[in-house]
This record gives structure tokens, C-alpha cells and sequence, in this order.
């Protein structure tokens, strides 16, 4: 006779993870996971990476039509608008004029195609064209200003505490702070600084959504990212740029998921001893020394 | 004659012409683009309308790939 224990299904339904889709501003993403379109091979392999990597919002970059010499070929033709949500950037802007100019250019072309992402805008305001750490005297103003204009603003930020809290009092609807410099794939630099993030902007406000952008290598470091607690992570590079980026892009699917899951899950608190998982009590072998004087619960 | 600057290039009319016209003049789809006149931007309802003027300086942008 079969036990009914042996016969509980892997795949039971009633088991399957519940979690919340990441809400930002007015928006209810189903992917936690938010990808840049930029720095692909081909137009092709970004439009098979992006499927791959389960993502249902790409972020845009706003840039000079070539007006004497176009390519033919526009970015819009390969991201299905009725299945991805737009998310402009102000990227390679590095005064807060500059910023708010192709913020409201990038709301005019969004409007104009009827996407959904034209009230919000993915604010990054540069200090320097070798770290591209942002500047955060002209990303404080930007995110003032377009927050006055009625734009949901997710703003990146560095990992300093003081200023992600200081964006989110100014209303910014995400606080994205980076994990190491843009492009860089040296993963989360600071975890410590993370966690202090995530713990000023959630304390009286768990839902308020904090998203890591930028600075992510490989799979583990976007698991990494959600098992401190974040709610979305935000890269490009690491899927544009690996050798096989359709597949890097599968990879980060899984990691997302596996992140969250874990974070939802509730890891085990770390120790200094080892503890057992198979028990103490009617062991056939002898200890050696030392252990018989340690309390075993 | 009037001056313009599109995209930060000289660009010289005959006659002030509206954004609509002036775009289809240097041959640029109105798909995917967002225009500008002296840092405002100028929403596309308005591009039959509003004409370009001396010393205007026009961008014309579109959605590229980016992080």
C-alpha cells in the first residue's frame, strides 16, 4: 500500500507563491525585475532578452533624431507597447535643466504612442562622467520640480541613507539606489548601506517600493538584492553584455524569483556554532573532546 | 529668410513654416518623436499650429535604447 505522504504533488497548486505584483506610483508591474534596452547587439536580441527575462516595464533613454541620416531602424519597432510599460530615463543629463527637459520629452513621446508610462520617469542626474555617480544637489532639485509637474518620479540615487530619505520626503514614488556604479557589475558594494535604505524608507511605510538600480553583475547579485528586501531591481548591462545575453536574461528571471521567495520565505538567522540537522539523541558514535561540555538543546 | 537651429545645426526657411511642415521638409517621420522650441516642449496637437520663428532653436527627439 502507497503512503499518502509519498503522493503529495511537487507542483501542488494550493502551494504555488503568493506574492504581491510591485506597485510604484500608479503603476502595478507583475515583474519585479525592470530592464534597460540599451547597449544590445542587435534589436533583435534585446526584444528575445527581454522576453526571457519575464519583465513587463523597460526603461527608454530620449535622445536627437538623426534628422539627415535616419538609421531606418527605430527602437520602438521591436518592444510590443501593449505588452511592456515604457519607463523614460533622464540619463546622461547632469544638471537638474537638462533632466526636467528630457523628462517632460520622454512624457510628450509616451503620450503621443498611448503607452502608460507617460506620467512617470526614471530620474538620474549625473556628477561625473567617469564614476557616473549622481549628483545629489541636481537630483534633489530635479525630483522637486517634476514631482510639481505631476510625474511619478523614481529616482536614482546613491547609497547614501540621508538622501534616499530626503527623495522620498520630496515625494519621489521609488527611492533606487545604487548597488555600485552604472555598468560596473560589481554587484552591491553595501549591503549595510541597503539595509539602512530599506529600514528608514519601509519603517512606518512598508509598501513604499525601494528598487536597486544599477551596478548588478550577475544572477545572484539581483537574489542578493531581494533577500535584503527590496522590492524590484533595475539593470541593463548585465543582461546586454553578457556573452549570451538571452540567456543571462533567463537567469535573472530565475533570480528574481528565487530572491523574493527567499526574502518571503524568512532566511535562518546566521551563527557562530554549527547546529545539527540530524538529531543528537541515539547517535551510535562517540564525541571528541570538548564536545561533551557544550549544552546541546 | 529665417534662422533656425534643429538639433544644433544651422537650418535657414524662405518663410516661417509650422512644426508639422518643418518636419516633414527635412524628411523625419512624426512617428516616435517629441519636439521642443527654445526648451519648451510643444505637444503634437499643437504642430499644425504653431510655426517656427527667427532664431528658434528646435529639437526633435526620439526613444532610444537606454538603462
Amino acid at each position: 500500500m502507497e503512503s499518502e505522504h509519498l503522493s503529495a504533488p511537487v507542483d501542488d497548486p494550493a502551494r504555488a507563491v503568493v506574492d504581491l505584483p510591485l506597485r510604484v506610483g500608479g503603476h502595478t508591474l507583475s515583474s519585479r525585475l525592470i530592464v534597460g534596452t540599451g547597449r544590445y547587439e542587435t534589436m533583435e536580441e534585446m526584444r528575445d532578452s527581454l522576453d526571457r527575462s519575464g519583465t513587463d516595464c523597460v526603461t527608454v533613454a530620449v535622445r536627437r533624431e538623426k534628422l539627415y541620416a535616419p538609421t531606418g531602424q527605430n527602437i520602438l519597432d521591436y518592444i510590443d507597447l501593449d505588452r511592456y510599460t515604457l519607463l523614460p530615463n533622464t540619463a546622461g543629463c547632469y544638471n537638474a535643466t537638462d533632466a526636467i527637459r528630457a523628462a517632460r520629452l520622454g512624457r510628450e513621446i509616451l503620450t503621443t504612442l498611448g503607452n502608460p508610462g507617460a506620467d512617470w520617469v526614471k530620474l538620474e542626474v549625473l556628477g561625473d562622467s567617469q564614476t557616473l555617480l549622481p549628483d545629489p544637489v541636481e537630483t534633489l532639485a530635479a525630483c522637486r520640480e517634476l514631482v510639481a509637474d505631476g510625474f511619478s518620479v523614481l529616482c536614482y540615487t546613491s547609497d547614501d541613507p540621508v538622501i534616499a530619505k530626503r527623495l522620498k520626503d520630496l515625494g519621489a514614488a521609488s527611492v533606487m539606489p545604487a548597488g555600485s556604479p552604472i555598468g560596473s557589475g560589481q554587484g552591491l558594494l553595501n549591503p549595510n548601506n541597503l539595509m539602512i535604505i530599506l529600514e528608514y524608507l519601509k519603517r512606518d511605510d512598508p509598501e513604499y517600493p525601494v528598487i536597486i538600480d544599477a551596478g548588478v553583475g550577475t544572477a545572484s547579485d539581483v537574489s542578493r538584492a531581494f533577500e535584503l528586501g527590496a522590492d524590484g531591481v533595475l539593470l541593463n548591462t548585465a543582461i546586454a553584455h553578457a556573452r549570451d545575453p538571452v540567456l543571462m536574461a533567463t537567469a535573472m528571471h530565475h533570480a528574481t524569483l528565487a530572491g523574493r521567495q527567499a526574502y518571503l520565505a524568512g532566511r535562518i538567522p546566521k551563527r557562530l556554532y554549527g547546529t545539527a540537522s540530524s538529531p543528537i539523541e541515539g547517535v551510535i558514535s562517540t564525541r571528541p573532546y570538548g564536545a561533551a561540555s557544550r549544552k546541546v538543546d | 529668410m529665417i534662422h533656425l537651429t534643429v538639433n544644433g545645426s544651422p537650418v535657414e526657411l524662405e518663410e516661417p513654416v509650422s512644426i508639422a511642415e518643418l518636419l516633414q521638409r527635412i524628411g523625419v517621420p512624426p512617428n516616435y518623436l517629441a519636439v521642443e522650441i527654445n526648451a519648451e516642449v510643444i505637444p503634437r496637437a499643437e504642430h499644425s499650429s504653431h510655426s517656427v520663428a527667427e532664431g528658434d532653436e528646435v529639437e526633435v527627439v526620439t526613444l532610444v535604447g537606454g538603462g
